[in-house]
């Protein structure tokens, strides 16, 4: 069955997927918005949102009957029972780990721009110049110039709350008033800043909430609950953001339950024509015909379609010409840090549960510093008191131990590094046919793993940590590496790497697959490095850049 | 996406959204040192899903009653019994639990029946408010200093898990978060330097 003819199809509702949607159908371009999972509706489609702590049964306990659906997000913390629902159910998606690989997918309307964690930065120039200087990788064809507009663009429209700070390695950007540190944060703030005479600075964690209210929006109102959908809309989601202003347009159709099996390929004039789609309801097979595709399912999945829409001229899948498809998984190596104890400020506390930490910029291998290893880490974390869950030592049972935790504890604060992963050939995910999921479909396997230079930077990511805390005066420091797993950090990407030549990359600058330059891959998949800091604000601004130049080609017929 | 979380007494969340809510189950392990009860096994990457779970009996109901009560008991505000923590308990460990940590808790219902009659000569239930305080606090002396004895995957002692639970079950109640605690659902403004005097509550 073949369906009627859009200018643009866009596979994924995330964070990309939104984002190419909202522009595309802006530009006045007929746009299918294509989702494997079901739809999750603004406000009313956040069923956990509003409930008390003790309306939800378990407290938030994940029950056995999560953990038996799913074992992969039962893994790590980002899974509790208030959100099970947003995350996959891992028994119907299986994939296979020749190497751990954490993969924590959400498969619905608003993908993970539902539950990420906002915190949102720039790349600096040296991000996109250092593969080049190191002979690591490939160079990116684009650098900061061809993106600060577009991060400005972005940053505008999502709302990024943050300080100016004028550091070249974390620059400024169209920022909202920021968030506030805490009164021990800015305490621990000063004194680093001192100490390390303002070369390590300690600054409020750059978020997408809004500090004020913005583009029709309400401003966060400091319930911590953001996971679970904002009924204010206060933190940037498709839901919130993207998805309305596309659907404003007109020129937006939105088709959940619609897995994308495989783009369809004109051999002849070496273009696509569209893709196919598994209806998930009816398990019916539809065609539909577009100009253009942009592949914005995420960095795995997106390889998988490509690998998938494999064809005697690309036995490899579409794109794999390079023999790159799939191969450079990188993410950020985390759970490395410090933590302790803070003295004094008995007479403080806060109000509100600000869903934001704080955040120290890059400082490592930059401005004449040199280590045993190249790029470099960033840290976020928290200070606040101990709550109820702590353990009273001193008390055993009964009044004195309910008396005790009625009131806060110290003050603690921790931190962890996210660190940058060097892109690899020999990382890589391939389809595995032997093996199909829920809709009989191949299965990705995962064969990556670090190497020695995060490895080493592991080391400096506990110690530097450690080493401040120390300086500012924090007590019983205590560094720690708790291991990472690929994937972990949520921030994998890098199957369809961006390049100058076809012969060593998948999409070129404007993020076009070499083999067929009319289907564009803007999400995590393009990314030739990682930098240190929190993807999700480069996707933003490398997909709208990409939707801008596809407008354009589309309206001179080039594409 | 972002940030670790995993375990607070040293740090780092990697995701500084999550703090108090999302962490509270994990904090709760904390509490008495280690992982969440029941969790060990998923976490070591052997799930040991907990299908055997026959439904308590109203006795079993009752003496977890006033185990949770004498564990969090009614001062001037109410106690764990008000919140409830007998029917939470029996949920958690039946929904929550695997089948060796359930069979554990299970284990320790007739332990602490054992362990009353041995020093008040009588059933948990008819002992007195003292008598079972000063038998809950020996029984917590016992379960901390057997933590760093019991191997990496034995089952905690069995009071831990009913600490735990009680701790948990009252704290996140609506009397624990409302009455006990300071909780407000929509908070609308953040303050990082707000006055505290002790005495003054905790937020949950």
């Amino acid at each position: 069955m073949i369906e009627q003819n859009y200018d643009a199809i866009v596979v994924g509702s995330g964070i990309s997927g939104g984002w190419a949607a909202k522009e595309l159908a802006e530009g006045g371009m007929k746009v299918l918005l294509l989702e494997r999972g079901e739809n999750v509706e603004h406000i009313t489609g956040y069923v956990n949102a509003l409930k008390a702590p003790w309306e939800i049964p378990h407290r938030d306990t994940l029950t056995n009957l999560i953990r038996e659906e799913q074992p992969v997000a039962a893994r790590d913390y980002v899974i509790q029972e208030s959100n099970a629902n947003y995350w996959v159910k891992d028994r119907e998606s299986p994939y296979v780990e020749k190497k751990p690989f954490d993969w924590f997918r959400g498969y619905h309307v608003g993908g993970r721009s539902l539950m990420w964690g906002r915190q949102s930065y720039r790349w600096n120039p040296f991000d996109f110049e250092a593969n080049k200087k190191e002979g690591v990788g490939v160079d990116w064809p684009l650098r900061y110039e061809d993106m600060a507009p577009w991060y400005d663009h972005v940053e505008s429209f999502a709302g990024i709350s943050g300080s100016l700070e004028g550091l070249p390695q974390l620059p400024d950007g169209k920022f909202l008033p920021p968030m506030e540190l805490n009164c021990v944060e800015k305490d621990v703030a000063a004194r680093i800043k001192a100490h390390y005479q303002d070369r390590r600075r300690m600054i409020i964690g750059r978020v997408a909430n809004l500090t004020v209210p913005h583009n029709g929006r309400n401003n966060c109102q400091y319930r911590n609950k953001c996971d679970l959908g904002c009924p204010f809309g206060a933190y940037f989601s498709t839901q919130s953001s993207t998805l309305p202003a596309a659907v404003r347009t007109g020129n937006l159709t939105l088709r959940p339950l619609s897995i994308v099996t495989r783009i369809l390929f004109d051999r002849d004039r070496r273009r696509a024509t569209g893709v196919e789609v598994l209806d998930t309801e009816t398990r019916q097979t539809t065609e539909f015909r577009s100009k253009v595709v942009f592949l914005c399912a995420s960095a795995m999945a997106s390889a998988w379609v490509l690998m998938n829409s494999a064809t005697d001229v690309w036995p490899g899948g579409l794109g794999s010409s390079s023999g790159e498809l799939g191969h450079n998984i990188i993410d950020h190596h985390f759970r490395a840090g410090a933590g302790g104890e803070v003295e004094g400020f008995e007479d403080r506390y806060v109000f509100g549960r600000r869903a934001n930490g704080f955040y120290i910029p890059r400082f490592r291998n930059l401005f004449g510093d040199k280590r045993d290893y190249t790029r470099g880490f960033g840290y976020q974390g928290t200070a606040s008191r101990k709550g109820w869950e702590r353990d009273v030592a001193e008390v055993g049972i009964g009044a004195p131990l309910k008396d005790a935790l009625c009131e806060p504890g110290a003050w603690e604060i921790g931190m962890t590094a996210f660190g940058e992963i060097l892109p690899n050939h020999d990382n890589k995910v391939e389809l595995d046919r032997t093996r199909t999921d829920k809709w009989g479909l191949p299965i990705l396997s995962f064969d990556c793993e670090i190497g020695p230079n995060e490895k080493r930077m592991r080391v400096d990511m506990a110690n530097d940590a450690a080493e401040m805390l120390e300086a500012a005066g924090v007590r019983n420091v205590k560094p720690y590496d708790r291991g990472y797993a690929m994937g972990q950090a949520i921030h994998e990407m890098g199957t369809a790497r961006m390049g100058h030549s076809p012969k060593t990359s998948v999409v070129n600058k404007h993020n076009q697959v070499w083999d067929a330059p009319n289907v564009f891959v803007t999400d995590g998949a393009c990314m030739a490095s990682s930098s240190c800091v929190n993807p999700s604000l480069t996707y933003m601004a490398m997909t709208a850049r990409a939707a801008a130049f596809a407008i354009g080609a589309l309206r001179k017929g080039d594409v | 996406m972002s940030a670790s979380g995993t375990g607070r007494a040293h740090g780092g969340r990697a995701d500084p959204a999550a703090i108090s809510r999302r962490e509270a189950v994990r904090r709760i392990a904390l509490l008495l040192g280690g992982a969440m009860v029941g969790s060990q096994a998923y976490l070591s990457g052997q799930p040991v899903p907990g299908k055997a779970s026959p439904g308590f009996t109203q006795g079993e109901l009752a003496l977890m009653d006033e185990i949770g009560e004498t564990i969090i008991p009614a001062t001037d505000i109410p106690g764990a019994k008000a919140a409830g923590i007998g029917a939470f308990m029996a949920m958690m460990v039946t929904d929550c639990y695997d089948d060796r940590h359930h069979a554990a808790f299970r284990e320790g219902l007739s332990g602490i029946e054992a362990a009353a009659r041995e020093r008040c000569r009588k059933p948990f239930l008819e002992c007195s408010r003292e008598e079972r305080t000063a038998l809950a606090n020996a029984l917590d002396a016992e379960q901390r200093a057997d933590q760093g004895k019991r191997g990496k995957d034995a089952t905690p002692h069995y009071f831990r898990m009913m600490k735990e639970l009680s701790v948990l079950g009252f704290f996140s109640s609506e009397i624990g978060c409302t009455r006990a605690l300071r909780y407000i659902e929509v908070p609308g403004s953040f303050n990082g330097n707000y006055p505290y005097r002790k005495g003054d509550r905790a937020w949950f």
